[in-house]
């Protein structure tokens, strides 16, 4: 073989793989770079999208954010709602996995169980909506259940008083997506080896010992995994909010997501609303690198 | 095989070829028409609408356009910012401000002059900056329902045609301990629109305006009274609770369920209050008025606008099919199959005649005049977002009705 033709097979050794991946390369570039380029590129312009000849505007949108107090009071609410949701998820989704994984109880009703404690996974954000705004509203069934056990005195405006509607959506969210942690953790308890709790029973263990040393750490890298994940999802959420709440009442449910919602759709100022979601943007790409990180450590 | 070509075919072909070029076999001006009342009227009538037009100008084709309002408010903003907007457009009058800051609008004012058009057979001509721009085709107005059934119980005996008497019924209606309320208001920032319908109405139903010199004036008596009048309203315990959440599809069902006496709501819905509750005795009453105003009343009402494309290459043509919908005859059909009132002010629509109750609307439609002052700012539904803030923080205690009056305006007076 000559050395031209070696040198060209080398290349050709070289190039086949990217080849391979254009197809898929083209489409994340279409699909994912090119929309957050756009949004990137009109967060430094006036009147982004509503003129075909838009000035540059260096980061005078990102000023206008950073001085408006809702977006700081919505970052706070939105970070309340994102970690409320997922320690419960995660604590709700525990107990319910180690019920469920438990020998002890029946094999007829821990399947019933199963698929009770799983039913809020089969609906969309907005059926869930629709039943807590239902079950919820002043005239509702929780209020007439709380007034009867004498829990409440008089009917609570769940999702329309300042002080109770940030908690309440909360809650709705966490009764949401509990059965995500619940799934992965089940599975990772049926991972564990027998022997471990064997051993443990041998040297005279009690149960939450065998929790604390053997189960937790067992499913340590699935909670980290799974937390990170839901930390980012429910960072995102938009339907549930919107649809119980739409921010309100006065700005006590208002998230970054409805913030910049407002800004594009009620404002149609879409270049303080690209601004907001390029906020959002940096703050989801900072849990994603932690997330690859932990992911390449493992 | 061979196929031979006769050369009378080849001659026929030459001749289609040639008339083609030369333009005498022209293609019909095809008008792109985009809108959202298609998916609100009855299957295939905007349709047949479109066919009885295109009979009547030959050479004249419409393509409907049509989605669901939110999706065409999207639509059209994206094609007025890329110069793609459809010839003619369906317009909401909180949209026009915005969409004629971009240019994307004509003025029809030209149009009308060279055809001839009678300005005073429209309603209205919605203008900004000088420029007209979009007509109402079709108007929903708002007046108040009153349950009958409940009013009676109550022993209202007179309906209220002010706030006083509006308040003292709203109080003589409400049973909190039955789940039973007064008046109901929709305060929910997912639709601000209460602002519009259920708040500012009592503004214009007494002739008054919360503008000056096209300026907000939110501080000015008017606004400030209302506000008053609708803290005084919570504060009598009479408003139906969850008001800052309340939507108004919420707020159609709890009249429908006889847990309110009354409300403010669009005309469009009363075949829906019958559908969802054949046996509710209700009545219609102009939105109530203040103390010895005896004036013409504001009547509040949302459109269903048109406009045309400032960039269209067919105004001619697109003109021609606006002046169509507008026509008398054209306009009393297509409110009929909408029911709502029309833009014409000569057209009719055949249900006032055969339906009591929009009968009645159609006389306090006649005897007042339409009131909408979002119509045309820049913004509004911001604007509304804006006020809703400052009237939950009164509700809830937080801040007086001037305050939130003030800052109400503060924040406004930014936009424009």
């Amino acid at each position: 073989m000559t050395r031209q033709k070696r040198s060209h097979h080398k290349l050709k050794r070289a190039v086949a793989p990217y080849l391979y991946l254009t197809p898929s390369l083209l489409i994340i570039g279409l699909l994912m770079l090119l929309p957050m380029v756009t949004v990137i590129a009109y967060s430094f312009q006036n009147s982004a999208v509503l003129r075909r000849d838009p000035s540059f505007a260096g980061l005078k949108h990102y000023q206008a954010i950073f001085d408006d107090p809702v977006f700081w009071a919505s970052l706070w609410h939105t970070l309340y709602f994102t970690c409320m949701s997922v320690i419960f998820h995660m604590t709700i989704g525990m107990v319910f996995a180690l019920m469920l994984n438990n020998d002890r109880i029946n094999p007829t009703l821990r399947n019933i169980l199963r698929v009770l404690y799983i039913l809020p996974w089969l609906f969309t954000a907005v059926i869930i909506a629709v039943i807590w705004r239902l079950l919820l509203e002043p005239n509702g069934v929780v209020n007439s259940i709380l007034m009867q056990i004498g829990i409440i005195g008089s009917k609570v405006e769940w999702f329309s008083s300042p002080e109770t509607a940030l908690h309440a959506v909360t809650f709705a969210n966490i009764w949401a997506g509990y059965p995500l942690f619940m799934v992965s953790l089940l599975a990772g308890l049926q991972g564990i080896p027998k022997d471990f709790y064997e051993a443990a029973d041998i040297d005279g263990a009690k149960a939450y010992q065998k929790l604390i040393f053997i189960t937790i750490p067992q499913l340590m890298p699935i909670i980290i995994s799974i937390s990170l994940l839901d930390f980012i999802w429910t960072m995102q959420v938009f339907p549930l909010i919107w649809i119980t709440t739409g921010g309100g009442p006065i700005y006590s449910t208002e998230v970054l997501s409805t913030y910049t919602y407002k800004l594009a759709f009620s404002s149609y100022n879409l270049s303080q609303a690209s601004a907001s979601a390029v906020v959002i943007l940096l703050i989801s790409l900072g849990l994603t690198l932690f997330y690859i990180r932990y992911q390449k450590a493992r | 095989m061979m196929f031979r070509i006769k050369p009378a075919m080849l001659k026929m072909a030459a001749a289609a070829w040639l008339l083609g070029a030369t333009g005498t076999m022209a293609a019909d001006t095809t008008l792109e028409f985009t809108q959202w009342w298609e998916p609100e009227l009855p299957a295939g009538s905007l349709r047949a609408i479109m066919d009885d037009f295109e009979a009547a100008n030959p050479g004249i084709k419409v393509t409907l356009v049509s989605g669901p309002y939110a999706t065409t408010r999207d639509q059209i903003s994206v094609g007025a910012a890329t110069g793609t907007l459809s010839d003619v457009v369906g317009l909401d009058g909180a949209w026009v401000n915005n969409l004629n800051a971009q240019n994307a609008l004509a003025d029809m004012s030209p149009m009308m002059d060279a055809s001839g058009f009678d300005k005073s057979q429209v309603a209205d001509i919605i203008k900004v900056d000088g420029k007209a721009v979009m007509f109402p085709v079709a108007s929903f107005v708002y007046p108040v329902f009153v349950n009958l059934d409940l009013a009676a119980q109550a022993g209202v005996t007179k309906l209220p045609s002010t706030r006083a008497e509006f308040l003292e019924a709203a109080k003589k209606m409400t049973h909190a301990d039955k789940n039973q309320y007064g008046w109901v208001l929709p305060l929910s920032l997912q639709t601000p629109s209460g602002v519009q319908n259920d708040m500012m109405s009592w503004v214009w139903a007494s002739g008054q305006s919360m503008m000056a010199n096209g300026k907000p004036a939110l501080e000015g008596k008017p606004v400030v009274d209302m506000l008053t009048f609708v803290k005084s309203l919570n504060d009598a315990g009479t408003i139906s609770p969850g008001i800052a959440t309340k939507t108004e599809q919420e707020k159609v069902e709890e009249f429908v369920n006889d847990r309110v006496g009354m409300m403010i709501d669009s005309l469009a819905h009363v075949n829906l209050i019958r559908k969802r509750n054949p046996k509710l005795n209700f009545d219609l009453i102009p939105v109530p008025v203040v103390e010895n105003y005896t004036g013409k009343r504001g009547l509040p009402y949302a459109s269903w606008g048109i406009g045309i494309s400032a960039v269209s290459k067919h105004q001619e043509e697109a003109w021609k099919l606006v002046q169509y919908l507008m026509s008398e005859k054209v306009n009393a059909k297509l409110v009929s199959l909408a029911n709502a009132f029309p833009g014409n002010v000569n057209a009719k629509p055949d249900f006032v005649t055969s339906d009591k109750a929009f009968g009645k609307a159609f006389e306090i439609f006649k005897t007042g005049y339409l009131a909408n002052e979002f119509t045309g700012l820049p913004v509004a539904e911001d604007l509304m977002t804006q006020f809703d803030v400052q009237a939950q923080k009164m509700l809830a205690g937080e801040q007086s009705p001037e305050q939130a009056a003030a800052a109400a305006q503060k924040g406004w007076t930014a936009k424009f």
